[in-house]
């Protein structure tokens, strides 16, 4: 049998390259922005977007290493408390005189170590759906944090910590100017390492992948260690834009960066998605709540809007593929 | 193929207890006596709070539990239902903050409407927050943590802009709203008559309707109810929608109880009432669970919550602890089924 | 009033690139149990499949009592009287006896619709009393032993009023006093009036309890007789006696060193005492019935599942395997039986799955370089002739056999000493089947030691220096080139099948 010549390059196709939800979330951000210039005259303003950036990056941190954990076909949802035990031990740390680098690096450690435990627990006891894990965890951090502060303010940062979530190098923030750095890094970690295609691999087919001599269980701790740390991060800039720090901060932060993920085109059941798709969805639903801020529309009424974006951007391919199947079976 | 999660420390120690009880291993055990186990748990924690603080087992004191007990408890029959079909509901809270506001705001605006409208209101509202739910998770097939959290978020978003983001206060309410919770009927407070009342019908519903049996089919083994022909969408809609209703009707309960509706209303409640669950020995796996297993479980975390400030721990505690609940709930329920499945295991013949 | 309960004439059914079943007649009578035999994958699954309803035959037709009938979905198959018994008990384990027994019609009250537990509960009693069963029917399923989950099958069965009961291998999992409590069931319930057709790998089965056996082979009728009629040795012949159209490629390589001992291994519940050599540039089968333990042991020397007894000693260094990545280092290597879920990534291009256990390879400090990736996966798929536009198409865009080879060219991708190859034919056509056997052969000259577990006995006989054979999770039997016969495994291979003499006659044959 004569072996046939297999071609080694890729064909382009213009149908599919333009066939991506990216292209969609482009769209979308351009639509947001035409609906915020017409809603209100102070949105087009250079400064004002600049700034606005800043007020809803914090969270964009967790967005990034949420992406893995949803190609892997989970979830974490303890990671807006995560933010808040960092940031209480570090604030603590720091009121019974540790110095303030220690207690940041302090910050970056209880976060990992939070998101360890969740991959532990979930490689140890594969029984049990990454759901209720991190939902027990989530209770539990939160817990500690309330254990450690009460219902008190913890604060009186050194003037320099001000630096991470208000000052700009150049006339860019600075917290941008980080977020540009991890964005880089996790999209190469991603698309360009082993690592990212063995995750890619795991969402698509766990047992293949262990059959093909990934390490499965070592790459999920990783991936969960990983959210665990950017959480941390997250309490960093968090933390220094607010001057102090509360128990309760961060709450609902699971659901925005969820939705922020789900919008960005990745599947909640796995081996599917970009990092470019969800770090559009990170500055499409951010410039969304800036200009409905803009004009006056509430904290609650933004809580009902990014609550039915969730739903509809999981919905809508599942209606895609029903009807597809549909037509299959016909 | 399913992953086999052995040979871990943990496994070791079930390996310990299985080497211990060659025939039928302690977790075995722990199955069958579960309910007794709770039930000497409570009681040994009602004597040690009562011996740190005698005003633990008073008269008055253990109606309050029992007040307390029964919305956690209502809410836990929903609950139920969800998890043993594999799903999960963590929307509730805000279902009951959604549904009891929308009931405030009528009473008050209609301060004659007889208390069974509210009622009425109430439970209808958590029906279509249920059944709303119901149709993302059985029809659009999302998952029930990313539906209910989304939803959620919207419920939570309606009940501030229903009330314009004040509270209803005791003074907006009329009397006999309030008495809806502080009442009783036949010497029994109505909370109480009212949670007795679901468990009976919930008691009858899983063990004596055809229905009932079907939400344990579809959650115990999924392939083979729909080779029964048991249409699994529906079920999974009903028990989405039971659960919404119940938690109306808890909505209502909890803003007569507390005299007033705000925005906040039972925040991370659902935490709660999952921790009642799980600790009552449903199965985050699905397919099992018993009413009498989240009765107790329900009583459990009541009387941890009263008693805990009572002995003089903090009430910033209590989140920890209810956390800890839940983990070590889970975990437990994990390695007894590991440890029955290795029994059976044992059992074969090579 | 026909003759035959059920009758089936030219049955012919068509999977995507499979002929599963190939003009299949069949007939049973009122009150009789026929046994129906054939190796595995002879069509006997999938004929069962197309009597309860749950494939329509693409040609062919069925008759229930002399009528024409036409089964949509298992429902209708269960209204007219027929109910299976699966090797793999489909139950609810949370739910008690008496609910798997009644699940789908249970009694309910007129008006109120209300269940009738204790007239479920005394119905359920009275069953499983008639069928001598000991237990309550308030037990949880899950509680119960496979022997007992059948026995609640059958009552289910018995409760719907099944006038015939397929039973699919349903001593497979059975001691022997409990196959005992079976025949003893079955014949009851023959005696009753009831029709069974019963498949089995055990002769004592048919034996026993059988008045008729019908066999099938490579998809295809080859005949029914009375069971007192035709002799074992007969039968054997019937069931594995196809002519070898197959090449097989089996060149001679020098057998070296040892590379893999295997000491008392064990696992509990699945298989104990395994202990056998493999040897370079040898070729090792691994025989036996499915479920015979087979798999599980090849996992274990892959570390999928960590065995709890046994040594096994890799290049005369004991070893303890713990995950598959370390047993690739060490250089086993494993083809799982599963291409579709443990082989392939099917939404993935071709080059992506085969160079997914050699990332580490084709990397440079963790970044992967693309172009090598593409080179190195072309260079692979091309050397097995995996037939495809380009390493771009996904993989489950490629026919099975082709599969098969992406799946062999990971192997490849590792510097390997010994491989493993679970069904390395399962679902393959003839074509790419001998190409397959080539890429074998090639890899044993090469100074590969290569164990192949497979149910196909031309295969194991064409391909194996040596053979091993296992039954019910240990090893019966060890043959060499020279003793193999289709006769000696499939004896070796099932229990209590005759008396012993007769199969050592039957391996020195």
């Amino acid at each position: 049998m004569e072996p046939r010549v297999i071609l080694g390059k890729k064909a382009f196709s213009f149908r599919s390259f333009f066939l991506q939800w990216e292209w969609m979330l482009v769209l979308l951000f351009i639509a947001v922005n035409v609906m915020n210039v017409n809603l209100s005259e102070f949105y087009w303003n250079f400064g004002n977007l600049r700034d606005a950036t800043m007020s809803f990056l914090d969270k964009a941190f967790i967005v990034l290493p949420m992406v893995f954990v949803i190609i892997l076909g989970d979830i974490d949802i303890s990671v807006g408390s995560i933010v808040a035990l960092s940031s209480v031990i570090m604030a603590d740390l720091y009121n019974h005189g540790l110095p303030m680098p220690l207690a940041m690096v302090v910050c970056l450690a209880v976060g990992t170590l939070c998101g360890w435990i969740n991959g532990l627990l979930i490689v140890k006891f594969k029984e049990l759906s990454a759901v209720i894990v991190t939902l027990s965890t989530m209770i539990i951090y939160r817990g500690v944090a309330y254990i450690l502060l009460k219902d008190q303010a913890a604060g009186k940062f050194p003037e320099w910590f001000n630096f991470l979530g208000w000052d700009y190098i150049g006339g860019i923030p600075f917290i941008l100017i980080a977020f540009a750095v991890f964005a880089a890094a996790f999209w190469y970690l991603l698309h360009k390492t082993t690592f990212g295609r063995r995750v890619y691999a795991m969402g698509s087919n766990l047992t293949a992948s262990r059959f093909s001599g990934v390490r499965t269980d070592r790459i999920k701790i990783v991936v969960f260690t990983l959210a665990g740390l950017m959480s941390a991060v997250t309490a960093l800039f968090l933390t220094s834009r607010m001057g102090s720090t509360r128990p309760n901060i961060a709450a609902g932060y699971e659901l925005d960066v969820i939705a922020m993920v789900v919008l960005g085109g990745i599947s909640t059941a796995g081996g599917k998605g970009r990092m470019i798709g969800a770090i559009l969805a990170v500055f499409l639903i951010g410039y969304l709540r800036y200009g409905l801020g803009l004009v006056n529309v509430s904290a609650q009424t933004l809580l009902i809007i990014i609550g039915l974006l969730l739903i509809v951007a999981v919905a809508i391919p599942k209606l895609k593929l029903g009807r597809a199947s549909a037509r299959r079976r016909a | 193929m399913r992953e086999r999660g052995g040979h871990t420390a943990v496994a070791a120690v079930g390996e310990a207890l299985g080497a211990a009880a060659p025939n039928k291993s302690l977790s075995a055990n722990i199955a069958r006596f579960r309910e007794v186990g709770l039930l000497v748990f409570i009681v040994l924690l009602s004597v040690g709070v009562q011996l740190r603080n005698p005003s633990f087992l008073t008269w008055e004191n253990l109606n309050d539990i029992a007040m307390n007990t029964a919305i956690l408890s209502i809410l836990a029959v929903g609950m139920m239902l969800v998890i043993i079909t594999r799903g999960i509901d963590l929307s509730i809270g805000a279902t009951l903050a959604l549904s009891g506001m929308i009931a405030a705001l009528t009473v008050k605006e209609y301060p004659g409407a007889s208390p069974a409208v509210a009622l009425l209101i109430g439970i209808g509202i958590g029906l279509v927050c249920g059944a709303l739910l119901g149709l993302l998770v059985a029809k659009a097939n999302i998952l029930p943590i990313i539906a209910t959290l989304g939803m959620m978020n919207v419920f939570r978003g309606l009940t501030y802009e229903a009330s314009g983001g004040k509270w209803v206060s005791a003074h907006q309410m009329p009397a006999d709203f309030k008495a809806i919770a502080t009442g009783s009927l036949l010497g029994v407070n109505h909370l109480i008559f009212i949670a007795i009342v679901i468990y009976i019908a919930a008691y009858y519903f899983i063990a004596h309707t055809r229905t009932g049996r079907q939400v344990y089919a579809v959650g115990s083994n999924p392939e083979s109810a729909e080779v029964s022909g048991i249409r699994s969408g529906r079920i999974l809609w009903l028990v989405y929608t039971i659960m919404g209703g119940l938690a109306g009707l808890a909505g209502v309960l909890w803003v007569s109880k507390f005299a007033s509706a705000q925005g906040d209303t039972a925040s991370g409640y659902e935490l709660s009432v999952i921790a009642a669950c799980v600790l009552g020995g449903v199965s985050i796996a699905g397919g099992s669970g018993k009413i009498s297993g989240i009765l107790l479980g329900s009583v459990l975390l009541g009387i941890l919550n009263n008693a805990l400030p009572m002995i003089n721990v903090s009430p910033f505690w209590q989140n920890w602890i209810q956390g800890m609940i839940i983990l070590v709930a889970v975990l437990v329920n994990a390695l007894v089924k590991r440890g029955i499945d290795r029994n059976h295991l044992m059992r074969r013949r090579i | 009033m026909s003759e035959y309960i059920l009758e089936l004439k030219g049955i012919t059914k068509t999977f995507p690139g499979v002929k599963a079943l190939d003009d299949v007649y069949f007939k049973l009578k009122p009150g009789e149990i026929h046994a129906l035999m054939g190796e595995n994958g002879a069509g006997k699954s999938t004929f069962i499949k197309v009597i309860t309803g749950v494939h329509a035959p693409d040609e062919g037709e069925m008759f229930l009592n002399g009528e024409k009938v036409h089964f949509r979905n298992p429902t209708d198959a269960q209204k007219a009287g027929i109910a299976a018994i699966y090797q793999h008990v489909t139950c609810y384990p949370d739910l008690s006896v008496t609910e798997n027994i009644f699940m789908g019609h249970e009694r309910v009250a007129k008006g109120t619709k209300r269940l009738l537990w204790r007239e479920m509960h005394e119905e359920a009693g009275r069953l499983l009393q008639r069928l001598g069963a000991s237990f309550s029917p308030k037990t949880q399923m899950g509680a119960l032993s496979v022997a007992e989950q059948q026995i609640v099958e059958i009552a289910k069965a018995l409760s719907v009023n099944a006038k015939i009961i397929i039973m699919d291998e349903p001593t497979a999992a059975l001691t022997n006093s409990e196959s005992e409590e079976l025949y003893r069931i079955a014949e009851q319930l023959r005696d009753q009036g009831t029709s069974i057709i019963f498949i089995s790998h055990r002769f004592e089965d048919m034996y026993r309890l059988a008045s008729q056996v019908t066999v099938f082979r490579d998809s295809r009728y080859i005949g029914t007789w009375r069971v007192d009629e035709i002799s074992n040795h007969d039968l054997i012949v019937a069931m594995v006696g196809r002519e070898i159209t197959q090449l097989f490629p089996k060149k001679a390589a020098s057998i070296g060193e040892e590379l893999l001992r295997v000491e008392g291994l064990g696992r509990t519940g699945y298989f104990a005492d395994v202990s056998f050599t493999l040897r370079k540039g040898e070729i090792l089968g691994l025989t036996g019935l499915v479920g015979a333990g087979r798999t599980e042991v090849c996992q274990a020397l892959f570390g999928i599942a960590r065995p709890d007894k046994g040594k096994v000693f890799y290049k005369g260094r004991e070893v303890a395997i713990r995950h598959p990545l370390q047993a690739m280092n060490l250089g086993i290597g494993y083809l799982p039986e599963d291409r579709q879920k443990q082989g392939l990534v099917l939404q993935w291009e071709i080059g992506r799955n085969i160079t997914l256990p050699a990332l580490e390879k084709l990397s440079r400090n963790g970044t992967i370089q693309i172009r090598r990736e593409w080179e190195f996966a072309k260079r692979l798929a091309e050397k097995l002739g995996v037939k495809a536009k380009s390493v771009f198409d996904p993989a489950g865009s490629l026919s099975g056999g082709n599969q098969q080879k992406v799946v062999f060219a990971k192997l490849l991708t590792a510097d390997l000493d010994v491989l493993i190859l679970d069904e390395p034919t399962k679902g393959v056509d003839v074509g790419a089947k001998s190409a397959i056997y080539e890429i074998i052969s090639d890899l044993a000259c090469s100074g590969y030691g290569i164990l192949i577990v497979s149910s196909e006995m031309p295969e194991i006989i064409g391909m194996c220096d040596r053979v091993a054979v296992m039954r019910e999770g240990r090893i019966t039997a060890f043959m060499d080139r020279g003793e193999m016969t289709q006769e000696a495994i499939l004896a070796a291979s099932m229990a209590d099948g005759a008396p012993k003499n007769e199969q050592i006659r039957w391996a020195q044959a």
